[in-house]
């Protein structure tokens, strides 16, 4: 699956979890700008895993800060 | 400074002062100060001024129910395990400054590790200086790099703090939830090691784990399981071993962790197993290795207690006893609890909000109970709870005034109608 076509999906699960309607672009942050709290964020992990078939470690999840940077890892870890 | 009190004309410092490493925790000191500044006595920062008995304490003058104490068994003041104590620091001395590898093992850590080694049927035993240690030397050596750990997302600290300390991969699943779990297993590369790690009972709802379902699961899917049962020891199943003897499944546990600082009733932790090397673990798990072994008065309090729980029946069905009836009278009471029916000896009571959780908390006190606050972001769904812990050595009255005193501060909070 191609990025665009991904981020396509992420963007559709993301809908629910974006409670404040903020307009979502590579560089939106979770914490800061969609403010996402912890049980936000195990709720949204566990869709995209779902949706991927994949596994989005604690240790990956660190280094991803923004919506660019979880796209890029969803298609990395897709293979 | 000097300079500072030369110059009594310049502002004073803004509220949360210059930028340093300690900015970090402004939001907190904020969160804090807000909360006392309502009036309320600081719920973090209570003195027992003397311990009458396990379930008694003069706390601020008063004499005071103790129920957040998570002495279960009521050990802390029985006679045996007192002159055990007393003995050891006549034989032994008060400390062995040193590590258990070097000059800190003595005939009483030998002899509570074979405590344990009979306590659960088990044929090794490793004693650390704490249960915390315990989580934090058992995941973090075991599992490595490349390696992959699944765990339940409501783990305690300790458990958190030895992910973080290995250089395994950190895969939590939804709390309780075997379809979460049995998915991210599936998921694990082929020939990647895999720990999954549970808790008995989840001390801040007290709730229990469907063990034997999901031990199922994870061994099916190759796993080794490490189950906490910090909070079950000594109460839980036919001999005490907890949640998964309960269930019927200890025997494809690979690793229990558990506490002296609970139903044990002094201070310590411990791993038990089965598996044909774990000796091993002496050498290579760092925090038991790099810290100084218990004093040899707390194993020997420690192993007396450990052995005089084994037949410790009749004390456990008194505890279940207590448990049901303390958790019928708050739900008559009005109050939304944490389980549906008594799971564990830990009684979770929901608060409305950490302001009203904290008036409740000292309403209680006033009328001489303690219980546990527990605030966000410590609890699951950052929820504010005044968590209860059930001993064995609460009498009948005591649990009676003891929800006397609930509906009566809840009423006073205007948290019951
Ligand atoms: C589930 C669980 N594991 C481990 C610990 C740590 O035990 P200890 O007090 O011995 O460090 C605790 C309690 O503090 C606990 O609740």
């Amino acid at each position: 699956m191609d990025r665009e076509e991904t981020s396509a999906r992420i963007a559709a699960l993301i809908e629910p979890f974006n409670k404040k309607g903020v307009a979502v672009t590579d560089a939106t942050r979770f914490t800061d700008d969609l403010e996402f709290d912890s049980l936000t964020v195990m709720d949204f992990v566990a869709a995209i895993e779902d949706e991927f078939d994949i596994i989005i470690s604690m240790n990956a999840q660190a280094e991803i800060e923004n919506y660019g940077q979880l796209v890029d890892a969803v298609v990395k870890l897709q293979g | 400074m000097t300079e500072a009190v030369n110059q009594p004309d310049q502002p004073e410092t803004l509220v949360g002062g210059e930028k340093d490493l300690f900015s970090k925790f402004d939001s907190l000191i904020q969160m804090r100060t807000d909360l006392l500044s309502t009036g309320v006595t600081d719920p973090f920062g209570m003195v027992m001024e003397r311990v009458v008995s396990p379930t008694v304490a003069i706390c601020n003058g008063r004499e005071t129910i103790l129920l957040g104490t998570y002495n279960y068994m009521g050990m802390t003041f029985d006679p045996d395990v007192i002159a055990a104590g007393k003995q050891a620091l006549d034989d032994f001395g008060s400390g062995t400054t040193g590590s258990r590898v070097l000059n800190g093992t003595y005939a009483g850590h030998k002899a509570v590790e074979q405590a344990l080694c009979d306590f659960y049927a088990m044929d090794h035993a490793m004693v650390f200086s704490t249960g915390y240690q315990a989580n934090l030397g058992i995941i973090s050596t075991i599992a490595g790099k490349g390696d992959y750990i699944i765990l339940d997302i409501d783990s305690h600290a300790s458990i958190w703090d030895g992910c973080k300390m290995g250089d395994a991969e950190v895969v939590p699943f939804k709390h309780n939830d075997i379809e979460a779990m049995e998915k991210r297993l599936r998921r694990i590369p082929e020939g990647a090691g895999k720990l999954v790690i549970l808790e008995g009972v989840y001390s801040m709802m007290g709730d229990i784990a469907p063990l034997k379902e999901m031990i199922a699961v994870a061994k099916k899917y190759g796993a080794m399981v490490l189950v906490d049962e910090a909070h079950s020891m000594g109460f839980i199943g036919p001999n005490g071993r907890g949640v998964a003897e309960d269930q019927g499944c200890l025997d494809d546990v690979d690793f229990v962790i558990g506490t002296f600082s609970k139903s044990v009733g002094t201070v310590g932790g411990f791993c038990v197993s089965n598996h044909p090397k774990f000796e091993i673990m002496r050498l290579v798990c760092r925090p038991y290795v790099f810290t100084a072994s218990l004093p040899p008065s707390v194993v020997a309090t420690a192993a007396t207690s450990i052995r005089k729980l084994m037949d410790g029946k009749a004390k456990r069905e008194h505890l279940w006893e207590n448990s049901k009836v303390l958790h019928k009278g708050l739900t008559d009471a009005g109050f939304q609890l944490g389980t549906e029916s008594p799971q564990s000896a830990i009684i979770a009571v929901i608060m409305p909000d950490l302001e009203r959780g904290a008036a409740m908390w000292e309403a209680l006190l006033h009328e001489g109970l303690y219980v546990n606050l527990a605030r966000p972001p410590a609890t699951p769904a950052n929820m504010t709870l005044l968590r209860c812990s059930l001993c064995a050595e609460h009498s009948a009255e005591q649990v009676q005034q003891i929800i006397g005193m609930f509906t009566r501060a809840g009423k006073a909070v205007g948290i019951l109608g």
